[in-house]
């Protein structure tokens, strides 16, 4: 089952991934479906990652942790974050079709950047 | 599940080939990747095992331009077709808009085939998509072996254990020699641009 979405909602969600997230230092921000296609992606500058290959990569990944979570009993696994040495990746689910990447460096905590995701994700919900 | 972007004027689309391993879903994606050097600038992405065999899946995206005003943007997906590997295959499928099923023509292949193909309808069942809607082009693949005297399956003995049923679209194809390759994919992206189009109208 195919789905559009057209400007004016496309228009809301980059508007809240802007304030919310490049705004306060995130490097890039990218909303996708669990099928690995690109709803909405922002950069602080230019892009420097290839987006495509990321949200193909991260929806498998995704898929593959929540399938890991279900047999060992749990419905999913709250936090899924990697660490590099310079550049960090969070990925939270959206909803049951939709998940948020952001990559970010290393001034930003994660714990601020998780209560900054949770605020977006609110906000999105409305939209999508 | 092709999503369509209004604001960019962008049309993203998932095709995933599918079936038993070493059959030749990953040397498709080469030779597709090869053949078209210009026009994709990005790495193919694989995620393969030590001994070289599809551990996840390949991704290969490609920008096959306008139509309608709309930019076109494929993405190719591959399975790992080992029989253990079922739960990363059935992951690929999520979302899939259209199935190139590449059959290995191998005469010792014939029941490894049909495994694979009863195993995408149970996956394809698992995330309500019924084979039979979906767009699906055959591939019987490695007929260039012909010529070194490996025993193959004849296309009509294929044709019947595997496409009786769908009467889908198939081609006698060598991945590794790109015999038939351009022409399975264009064939599959043709099909579900139209799929996509009357599911819109």
């Amino acid at each position: 089952m195919s789905y559009s979405l057209g400007q004016k909602q496309l228009d809301g969600i980059e508007d809240i991934l802007k304030k919310e997230l490049i705004d306060v230092g995130v490097q890039c921000v990218f909303l996708i479906d669990m099928a690995g296609n690109i709803i909405a992606d922002l950069h602080e500058g230019e892009v420097v990652h290839d987006i495509y290959s990321l949200a193909a990569l991260a929806a498998g990944n995704f898929g593959a942790v929540s399938a890991m979570a279900k047999i060992i009993g749990e419905d999913e696994f709250s936090l899924l974050f990697h660490k590099g040495k310079k550049e960090n990746i969070h990925f939270s689910k959206v909803s049951q079709e939709f998940l948020l990447i952001t990559i970010f460096g290393n001034l930003i905590s994660l714990g601020f950047l998780r209560l900054k995701v949770t605020e977006v994700i609110d906000k999105i919900k409305h939209i999508l | 599940m092709a999503f369509i972007n209004q604001k960019k004027k962008e049309v993203q689309v998932k095709i995933v080939y599918y079936g038993p391993g070493r059959g030749g879903k990953t040397t498709n994606l080469e030779y597709i990747h090869r053949k078209f050097s210009e026009r994709i600038k990005a790495e193919m992405v694989t995620i393969k095992t030590q001994g070289d065999r599809t551990l996840f899946f390949d991704f290969l995206p490609f920008n096959i331009g306008k139509i309608k005003g709309y930019d076109i943007k494929i993405q190719l997906y591959t399975v790992p077709g080992q029989v253990k590997y079922n739960a990363t295959r059935a992951l690929v499928l999520r979302g899939v808009d259209g199935i190139v099923f590449v059959a290995d023509a191998m005469v010792v292949r014939k029941d490894k085939n049909i495994s694979a193909l009863d195993n995408l309808q149970e996956n394809l069942n698992m995330f309500n998509t019924d084979i039979y809607k979906i767009p699906l082009v055959m591939q019987y693949n490695k007929m260039d072996l012909a010529k070194q005297g490996i025993p193959l399956l004849s296309y009509n003995t294929l044709e019947e254990s595997l496409n009786c049923k769908f009467k889908a679209p198939a081609f006698k194809a060598s991945a590794l020699k790109g015999i038939n390759v351009v022409q399975t994919m264009k064939k599959i992206i043709h099909m579900t641009l139209i799929s996509l189009q009357k599911e819109f109208k």
